[in-house]
């Protein structure tokens, strides 16, 4: 312990079982991503060429703050789509620098997924333990589907509190049992206790809420920095959230040919990157008559970009409305705000009109 | 039957492979115009505002060609398995092109190209030719004459830039998709002005593709897209006989705002013009940036040659 001082990029609340793998599995110390906020994407913008996708440059100026928090290795995936090249560019550019860090990158060996991992951990630290990873990575993984199970409630709820806030604070309080979480019966145990406790908190739901569901890119749906707590912004609004990307939906639970057999009548092949998950999503919210869409990618992502011909059609055909959202590092609160509110109240006033 | 295809994307890559597939099996095609003005602004009309130029212009060539054909001619790539995967954009524009003028009568003929499952060019091929009505053995014999008209075209290609490298006066490389280099409304305007300048423009996407690949590992080695490893090996091959490099991408190209910064950070020992264009800017910009660009190499040259 002590040598290395691992980091991986921020995301959402994921930080969580990546600490436990790394300091359990790994036997390394892990150095907590710094919340992203507004530096980290202007550190990003600054040293990342001009008009790559947004998520490049949240990662890179994360890397950056994690240097600055004292890690010494940073390590970056890949995941179709641009997310493959990331990592040789970030490793260049933070040498350009002058940074003196490790930067493993997954993506260098083209072998199967569980090869490259453990290529990948054996970078990390030479002298890991298959054993120890063996053993702490079924809590991890579980632990990644819970917290999901558990952030999907609250995404539904938290628009109708009493006591507004109340389910944040069992969230945070969550997510920092879980830290101390080590066997997959402390798992099991706290989940179902901070459950039973989220599922008491008092909400006054109307018999028929507005309900919009969130589709688009995995980066920009999950770091809630990115899209401006959008999803917080409509709970505001008394409004149910559904959304289906997370990170145990779209690697445990993911059917591609399920997904390929739905969506025939509009798209045949893969667009790339989350581009059928949207598809999928948009049209199962349409047949459940949600009140309406939104769409959140980072500006100039093409798969997402190429998924809007599409999702303006299935909006035509169900009569739904999308909303479209494209974040970069220019984009403004008020925009977004203003643009919320009449979609708020477009979507309002329709459901009124039909009931 | 008659076949329309896009003057844009593929075609560029692909068009010797077309024409004599679909003249050898009889089947008539038309071939939409150079991009133009117009074309440029029927692509931007339709297309999704944030999509790269290139896409734009695609569409605006898919759009002129409706009511003049039977099927449009809108092929797919997924990957060409181990030399690499594509942008996903060509695999997405059949969808993309369906969802766009669903409400015009149009009609797709689609082949794809999916390396790692099997599904190879030849197959593409036949299947397409059956889907016109053509029997096996007359597509396979068509494709296999459009592949030798391909590879010789190829060859030839290789061998006229062969002799360019070789003379003496001031040569660029140019480092762009050769949907973009070969384009009217792209590309054109920079050889123009280069040969206006009597500089010789090289052109990356004519490097023999296999060398190209193999070499661009010295540069870059987890690049995913081929078309880009392509080009970067085209670099190493041709850098060295070179005075400079321009990269000519259109805005927001994906593969290219990684690639193009992996270049510049990793190919020190010429001068390198990043060039994007956006299809809005006129060409004044560009040609002082080009001006300056071709100052700076005359400069250099003359440097090293002792003249002042
Ligand atoms: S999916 Fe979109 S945001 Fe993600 S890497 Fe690809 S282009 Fe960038
Ligand atoms: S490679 Fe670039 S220019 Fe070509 S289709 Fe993709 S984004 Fe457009």
């Amino acid at each position: 312990m002590g040598k290395y001082k691992v980091s991986f990029p921020h995301l959402g609340s994921y930080f969580v079982p990546l600490e436990i793998l790394f300091t359990e599995g790994l036997d390394v110390e892990y150095i907590m991503p710094p919340t992203i906020t507004k530096r980290t994407l202007e550190l990003g913008s600054r040293y990342s060429p001009d008009y790559v996708c947004a998520p490049f440059k949240y990662t890179l100026g994360n890397f950056i703050e994690t240097i600055e928090a004292g890690a010494n290795t940073l390590v970056q995936t890949g995941g179709g789509c641009r997310l493959d090249y990331y990592g040789e560019l970030q490793g260049q550019i933070i040498k350009d620098l002058d940074y003196n860090v490790r930067f493993v990158n997954l993506v260098k060996t083209k072998s199967s997924l569980l090869i490259t991992l453990y290529n990948g951990f054996k970078e990390i630290n030479p002298d890991m333990s298959l054993k120890k990873i063996a053993k702490i990575l079924p809590v991890a993984l579980k632990m990644v589907e819970y917290m999901d199970t558990f952030e999907d409630y609250i995404r539904k709820n938290a628009g109708f509190e009493k006591h507004p806030g109340a389910l944040k604070e069992i969230h945070h309080e969550f997510l920092n049992e879980l830290r101390t979480v080590r066997t997959k019966k402390e798992l099991n145990n706290t989940y179902q206790r901070y459950m039973k406790r989220v599922k008491g908190v008092e909400v006054e739901k109307p018999k028929n809420p507005l309900k919009v569901g969130i589709i688009g890119e995995y980066y920009t749906i999950m770091e809630p920095f990115s899209n401006h707590y959008i999803e917080r912004e409509l709970a505001q609004m008394g409004i149910v959230v559904d959304r289906w990307m997370n990170v145990s939906n779209s690697i445990i639970h993911n059917s591609k040919n399920k997904m390929k057999e739905h969506i025939k009548n509009y798209a045949e092949y893969n667009m790339g990157a989350t581009s059928m998950a949207t598809i999928n999503k948009a049209l199962e919210f349409a047949k459940k008559n949600y009140d309406g869409i939104i769409h959140v990618k980072s500006s100039g992502c093409t798969p997402e970009i190429d998924t809007m011909p599409v999702l303006q059609n299935i909006s035509a055909d169900y009569k739904i409305p999308v909303l479209y959202f494209s974040f970069d590092s220019q984009t403004s609160d008020i925009g977004i705000q203003t643009r919320l509110e009449a979609f708020y109240d477009m979507i309002m006033m329709r459901k009124e009109a039909k009931n | 039957m008659k076949i329309g295809i896009p003057r844009a994307f593929l075609y560029y890559k692909y068009h010797y492979l077309w024409e004599t597939f679909f003249e050898e099996l009889g089947i008539e095609f038309i071939v939409s115009p150079e991009t133009n003005k117009d074309i440029l602004n029927r692509g931007m009309t339709y297309a999704i505002d944030e999509s790269c130029l290139s896409s734009k212009i695609y569409l605006g060539h898919v759009e002129w060609l409706i009511g003049k054909c039977d099927y449009i001619l809108i092929p797919t790539i997924s990957n060409y398995a181990s030399s690499g995967t594509v942008c996903t954009k060509f695999q997405a524009i059949y969808d993309v092109v369906k969802n766009t003028f669903r409400d015009k009568d149009i009609k797709l003929i689609n082949y794809n190209i999916d390396v790692k499952n099997s599904d190879f060019e030849v197959k593409a091929f036949l299947k397409m030719g059956r889907f016109l009505g053509k029997k096996n053995a007359s597509c396979m014999r068509s494709y296999l004459i459009a592949k030798q008209a391909e590879k010789t075209a190829r060859v030839m290609d290789e061998k006229y830039q062969e002799q360019l490298l070789d003379e003496k006066k001031i040569k660029i490389l140019l480092i762009s998709h050769s949907y973009n280099i070969y384009d009217k409304y792209i590309g054109a305007p920079i050889i123009d002005y280069l040969h206006d300048m009597d500089v010789i423009p090289i052109i990356g996407d004519l490097a023999n593709k296999k060398e190209a690949i193999y070499n661009s590992f010295e540069i870059s080695e987890t690049l995913p897209w081929t078309y880009n490893r392509e080009l970067v090996g085209s670099i190493v091959l041709y850098k060295n006989r070179v005075d400079g490099i321009i990269l000519l991408s259109s805005f927001p190209c994906g593969p290219d705002s990684l690639v193009n910064e992996i270049i510049i950070r990793r190919v020190k020992d010429k001068p390198i013009l990043n060039l994007i264009l956006d299809g809005q800017e006129g060409t004044a910009g560009i040609e002082t940036r080009l001006e300056s660009f071709l100052d700076i190499i005359n400069f250099k040259k003359d440097d090293y040659s002792g003249k002042i």
